[in-house]
């Protein structure tokens, strides 16, 4: 059974590689019992979306 | 964002006050300048790319009647000249040379959130972020979290950035600066695990609290 250390490590790679279907697996039975996991997976996402709107919105900048 | 500068009217003369209105220019020369020497160290050569990003903007103005659009644009302008200067600088900093730095990163950071048994230390435990789309338009936020990434070692913080900002993908980071994919993979891993807990930390969990 995966642990929550290799989890969150997939679930970052997630974003750089696709995972094998093993993996994807494997991480799904883990995510499916583990909370704290899932927050992390959506963040994971957060952090990408916040990365993307760094230099594009910012609207209140405007004037 | 409901003020009343929605329109996409295309008038020149309103595309010609964006480059009048000095402090919208000096506040976004100054963001540029900041988001390029994040990536790249040398700042004479950072802000050669902002000057030519700018310029370039400048021969386009037509095509903007709004700040925001001007914003986005310039930006990605920005962000080929700074892939371009991070290949020609390849040797001179490559990733694989830069030290991961003082605070806590690599094993000392995964044995702070987890116990030895490979899971969550309970207090470390990822919170609940509450309705995140929101932050985008607070000035606030992207204080914390230009903090936040300033404080990533090095290694991690220029990783982080070719990938999520520039948008480069894995094979050509790893050929830019010289690291194995694996090696590639955990310092992302790492840098977005301190970065998330710097976010919760820092602005999620006082909003909530």
């Amino acid at each position: 059974m995966m642990k929550c250390k290799q989890a969150t490590q997939m679930l970052s790679e997630k974003l750089d590689r696709p995972l094998s279907t093993k993996e994807k697996i494997n991480l799904a039975m883990h995510t499916a019992i583990c909370s704290p996991c899932r927050q992390f997976g959506q963040q994971m996402e957060t952090l990408r979306t916040l990365s993307q709107a760094y230099t594009k919105t910012k609207e209140s900048d405007e004037k | 964002m409901t003020n009343a500068h929605l329109s996409i009217d295309r008038d020149h003369s309103e595309a010609e006050n964006i480059f009048q209105d000095a402090a919208f220019m000096e506040a976004l020369r100054v963001q540029m300048l900041k988001f390029a020497k994040l990536q790249v160290r040398d700042s004479q050569l950072a802000e050669d790319a902002v000057q030519e990003a700018m310029l370039s903007a400048y021969q386009h103005i037509d095509r903007f009647a709004r700040q925001a659009a001007f914003k986005t644009w310039v930006f990605s302008i920005l962000k080929n000249k700074l892939i371009d200067l991070l290949r020609k600088e390849k040797r001179h900093t490559a990733a694989s040379q830069l030290e991961e730095g003082p605070n806590l990163s690599g094993d000392a950071l995964i044995e702070h959130l987890f116990e030895e048994n490979g899971h969550w230390q309970q207090d470390e435990r990822p919170k609940k972020w509450d309705q995140p789309d929101h932050n985008v338009e607070n000035d606030d936020f992207w204080r914390i979290f230009d903090a936040c990434l300033e404080a990533l070692p090095a290694k991690y913080g220029r990783l982080f950035m070719m990938r999520e900002f520039l948008e480069m993908d894995t094979p050509e980071i790893c050929h830019n600066e010289e690291v194995s994919v694996s090696s590639l993979n955990v310092t992302l891993y790492r840098a977005r695990l301190r970065l998330r807990e710097c976010l919760e930390d820092h602005w999620f969990q006082k909003e909530t609290s």
